[in-house]
């Protein structure tokens, strides 16, 4: 493969992906996982755990994980490529819409769509924490971690960074 | 949703941002935006710039989440183009995403260069799965409205974009334009 068929994959790839993110970047990680793990074979299953978590641990939007990706498959070039197949479009379509979806704030049509999206998108955010359990759980330590961190991070309201920095910690004294 | 009255009132009494303000101030979001990036977003543009009050906040959420493509971009598009046009958009953006893009590609960089390190890769592991909770506490959260008045429909939409893609391993494509026009059509049933 060469650089340009790389880049332009990685430009398809997430282009789609972008217009298919609606509820935001994490419910179409599974999406990115299927193309990048299974079908273009960029990473492992390990890799893009991982990839995930530093995006996580890094300050900033998570959509991040999108530059990181394109870094990995082809350094800077696919970093710029990714972030701006996967920002671009959807950042136009927000400016045009923006605008109009005010004025249309107690149609019906417009409440039916905000209504109905809400628990497609809780699904899809779901299927994706299931999946990033799934590659990150190598022991049943692990496995408990995970449930704790998903327990506490719902029910109470700490900052999510103390469970990822809990989870570093832990993962380096090999304790899960 | 915000009432007919409030916004036109309180837009009118506040100066609109500068660009430079917009991409401090989304610049000031980024940089300690951990996990869920919207709470902080809230705090930042509704409690201490106040360039919107808290029902424009959430209608502007909603729409961010209607969008395709990540929330907060959309959001920082909405809200920088709302005060000063494509510059206003193109600052905010700027402010969100520069920054933190470069931290996430130094971090990235070190990790993958050590990843060999067996702790380097106990750790990434390890954040892995706090990661791995993290995303689904915020399915967690996101339900709450559902979780407390729960209805068929609603589940069911739940489960089944949940099974489509977890369990079966459905395109996302093949979920989204079987289910949206399901989960609508029921939202706009029960509207009635």
């Amino acid at each position: 493969m060469n650089d340009d068929s790389v880049l332009g994959q990685l430009a398809t790839h997430f282009l789609l992906i972008s217009l298919l993110a609606v509820g935001g970047a994490n419910a179409v990680l599974p999406e990115m996982h299927r193309q990048v793990v299974d079908v273009a074979g960029w990473m492992t299953n390990e890799q893009f755990a991982q990839t995930f978590a530093i995006a996580q641990a890094v300050p900033g939007p998570n959509v991040l994980i999108v530059t990181l990706i394109g870094w990995h498959v082809a350094g800077p070039a696919g970093a710029l490529v990714t972030t701006l197949a996967m920002c671009g479009p959807t950042c136009v379509l927000a400016y045009v819409v923006g605008g109009i979806w005010h004025r249309f704030r107690y149609a019906k049509w417009r409440r039916a769509i905000q209504g109905g999206l809400v628990p497609l998108t809780i699904g899809l955010i779901a299927a994706s924490g299931f999946l990033l359990a799934q590659g990150a759980a190598r022991s049943l330590p692990t496995a408990l971690y995970i449930t704790l961190t998903a327990l506490v991070l719902l029910f109470t309201r700490i900052s999510p960074l103390w469970m990822l920095f809990g989870g570093g910690l832990l993962g380096l004294l090999r304790l899960i | 949703m915000s009432p007919e009255t409030a916004p036109a009132a309180s837009e009118a009494d506040r100066p609109a941002p500068s660009l430079r303000e917009l991409f401090v101030g989304f610049l000031s979001v980024a940089v300690v935006a951990f996990g869920g990036v919207l709470p902080i977003a809230r705090r930042a543009v509704v409690e201490r710039y106040k360039w919107v009050d808290s029902d424009e906040f959430t209608e502007l959420v909603g729409l961010a989440q209607f969008l395709p493509g990540p929330n907060i971009v959309n959001l920082s598009i909405v809200i920088g183009s709302r005060f000063r046009g494509v510059p206003g958009a193109i600052a905010a953006f700027c402010g969100l995403t520069l920054a933190p893009a470069v931290f996430v590609i130094i971090a990235g960089t070190l990790f993958a260069r050590y990843s060999d390190e067996p702790a380097v890769a106990d750790l990434l592991s390890g954040l892995a799965a706090g990661a791995a909770g993290l995303v689904i506490a915020m399915a967690g959260r996101m339900g709450e409205r559902l979780w407390r008045r729960p209805s068929v429909q609603g589940l069911g939409v739940v489960a089944a974009a949940f099974i489509g893609i977890a369990v079966l391993g459905l395109p996302l494509l093949w979920v989204m334009l079987g289910l949206a026009p399901v989960s609508v059509a029921l939202a706009w049933w029960s509207l009635r």
